[in-house]
């Protein structure tokens, strides 16, 4: 028991201020790490001031003490006990070509589910429109898609009309938002057991097939390629890495692989989940660029095989750098 | 359905506990609120800073405020949770924080995670989805809460109280029996001498019936809890019964 507790308070408050006064200066730059010195003194002043919490919780007289004293010792048990795996800066740099396509390649499984939902979806519309030309007008989700695929490459190799002329700043950073924001859509409908996701890239693909075979079969493939592969090649590949984030978080949810609490299951998930929604993020702000500045931009002002290279050339530099790139500090952390 | 947790409390290694109070389904919609205003007048703001620069052209400025509002509706709450410990302006104002479940520091993908998945929780409108959620969970996790392993919690303020009122000039007979006042010390819970305090303090503002009787509860469990010889408690009211004790609680002389 406490004899004097004026006296206890008067010794023991310099060491609450001290270790408030440490915790105020982590609290101030979450990245900040403590030298071993300032480590040595937070570990000996937290647990100076738990034992004085031990000692005030018997005592009744002074409750703003004890909250005061209850607030330091969690945020010194906070500060001690959490900071394992998150005392590190941020490394830009390192988290893109180490991080992302290390926590890609961790979760190819989940990336090859959402490959197959959407060819699912490609065969599926692409054969609506083949069999059934008149699904067009259901399928498609913009009016410009609507009608007759062979008038608008006409239109736009006539060089007359360009709908984003002038606005391609705009037009990209609609498109930027606009995916990105689809992409978390489909990252946060893994939540409902991946079920709203499976379907978002179900239709995702329907409406990629049925587009495709639209421009096929009126023999504009090649305005086709030159159109969609400068942009899509990094678009489609970004949503189908939001789709990957979204079975792995309804893995975690599902809990096969882990048999442990789901709380425990998610908080192995997390980190990695953030990791592929910020690389799906960073693929469609590209791919908002391209598509702004080089997609729209049609035979005679860019030759279709200037796109198509550039198109094929992106998704080899995609696919080298999603299978090869970290995987040296890879190694060296297994 | 499981009950809804006032408090949600954390042993140390050390042994030592300390509890959290959750915060309430309004109190978060009121933050919620606040921010939402909060992005507005910042994109606002954004904006007509913006039209200074329309010389740039109206193509980099339409460019500039669809990024503007994208970064802020989705990336202000992110950034002001990182580096504000866990609080935006609107949790402030309500004196809300979001916190690790277990007590520890929040990491930045948890934030980044209970964001993202707001999409789902605000599903089908007005955070149906979330509402719901948070209301059946026992610790009043929303989905993206559940998923980041984060809680809201309400931090109460603690006001200093103010000795003053308890230091008359009456004579305390309960000062002299310095056994009495060890047992009282060491019996009487810190939340029950804050509720006795309260009423202290706002005894005036209650009607005399109602005064009486929650000084009379309040006297019998002091009674309870430690054998008071009647001459010390006699001829005096309830209420200054109740001052007395919490004058040798709270004040050492």
């Amino acid at each position: 028991m406490i004899v004097n507790l004026e006296k206890f308070i008067a010794e023991e408050r310099p060491k609450w201020e001290q270790l408030g006064a440490i915790l105020d200066r982590q609290a101030q730059d979450p990245w900040r790490r403590l030298s071993l010195a300032e480590a040595r003194e937070l570990e000996r002043l937290y647990r100076r001031a738990s034992a004085d919490l031990a000692r005030l919780a018997t005592f009744s007289a002074e409750p703003e003490t004890r909250e005061y004293l209850e607030r330091l010792v969690a945020r010194g048990y906070a500060e001690i006990y959490g900071t394992r795996n998150t005392s590190q800066r941020f490394r830009p740099w390192h988290w893109l070509i180490v991080t992302w396509p290390t926590t890609f390649r961790r979760h190819w499984r989940a990336f090859q589910l959402c490959i197959a939902l959407t060819l699912v979806g490609v065969v599926f519309g692409g054969a609506a429109i083949a069999f059934d030309p008149g699904a067009k007008q259901s399928l498609m989700p913009f009016s410009h898609l609507q009608g007759d695929p062979r008038d608008r490459v006409a239109r736009e190799e006539s060089g007359k009309e360009n709908r984003i002329d002038g606005h391609q700043a705009s037009f990209s950073a609609e498109l930027m938002s606009h995916n990105i924001q689809v992409t978390i859509d489909v990252v946060a409908l893994g939540m409902t057991y991946g079920v709203g996701s499976a379907i978002l890239l179900f239709y995702n693909g329907v409406i990629l097939g049925a587009v495709a075979v639209d421009y096929i079969l009126a023999g504009e493939g090649t305005f086709l390629a030159g159109w969609l592969l400068p942009h899509g090649t990094i678009e489609i590949p970004a949503i189908l890495v939001g789709g990957q984030a979204a079975f792995v978080l309804a893995g975690a949810l599902l809990g096969h692989e882990v048999r442990k609490p789901l709380w425990t299951r998610m908080r192995v998930v997390v980190p990695d989940v953030a990791t592929l929604c910020g690389g799906a993020a960073v693929m469609l702000v590209w791919a908002g660029f391209v598509e702004s500045f080089l997609s729209q931009h049609h035979q005679p002002v860019v030759p279709y095989w200037a796109k198509i290279t550039f198109g094929v050339i992106e998704v080899i530099a995609l696919t080298w750098f999603l299978r090869f790139s970290g995987r040296s500090a890879e190694v060296k952390q297994t | 359905m499981m009950a809804r947790t006032q408090t949600w409390s954390i042993r140390t290694p050390e042994g030592v506990s300390f509890s959290f109070r959750i915060a309430s389904p309004l109190l978060r919609v009121a933050a919620l609120l606040i921010d939402f205003c909060v992005v507005g007048a910042a994109w606002s703001l954004f904006s007509g800073i913006l039209m200074l620069f329309a010389i740039l052209g109206t193509d980099f400025m339409g460019a500039a405020n669809v990024i503007a509002w994208f970064v802020l509706s989705q990336g202000y709450r992110i950034w002001a949770e990182w580096a504000w410990g866990g609080r935006t302006l609107g949790k402030r104002v309500m004196r809300l924080r979001v916190m690790d479940e277990r007590g520890f520091r929040l990491s930045f993908a948890q934030i980044v995670m209970r964001n993202l998945l707001r999409f789902v929780d605000v599903l089908p409108a007005a955070y149906c989805v979330g509402g719901v959620m948070s209301w059946f969970n026992a610790r009043g996790q929303r989905l993206g809460d559940l998923a980041a392993g984060t809680i809201v919690v309400w931090e109460a303020p603690t006001p200093k109280p103010n000795l003053a009122l308890l230091r008359g000039e009456k004579h305390n007979s309960l000062r002299s029996h310095q056994p009495i006042i060890a047992r009282l010390r060491q019996s009487i819970s810190s939340e029950t001498a804050t509720a006795a305090w309260q009423a202290v303090t706002r005894g005036d503002k209650l009607d005399p019936n109602s005064r009486q009787e929650i000084f009379a509860v309040i006297a019998a469990h002091f009674r309870s809890l430690t054998p008071i010889p009647t001459d010390l408690s006699e001829g005096i009211s309830d209420e200054q019964f109740v001052k007395n004790v919490l004058d040798v609680v709270f004040l050492n002389r």
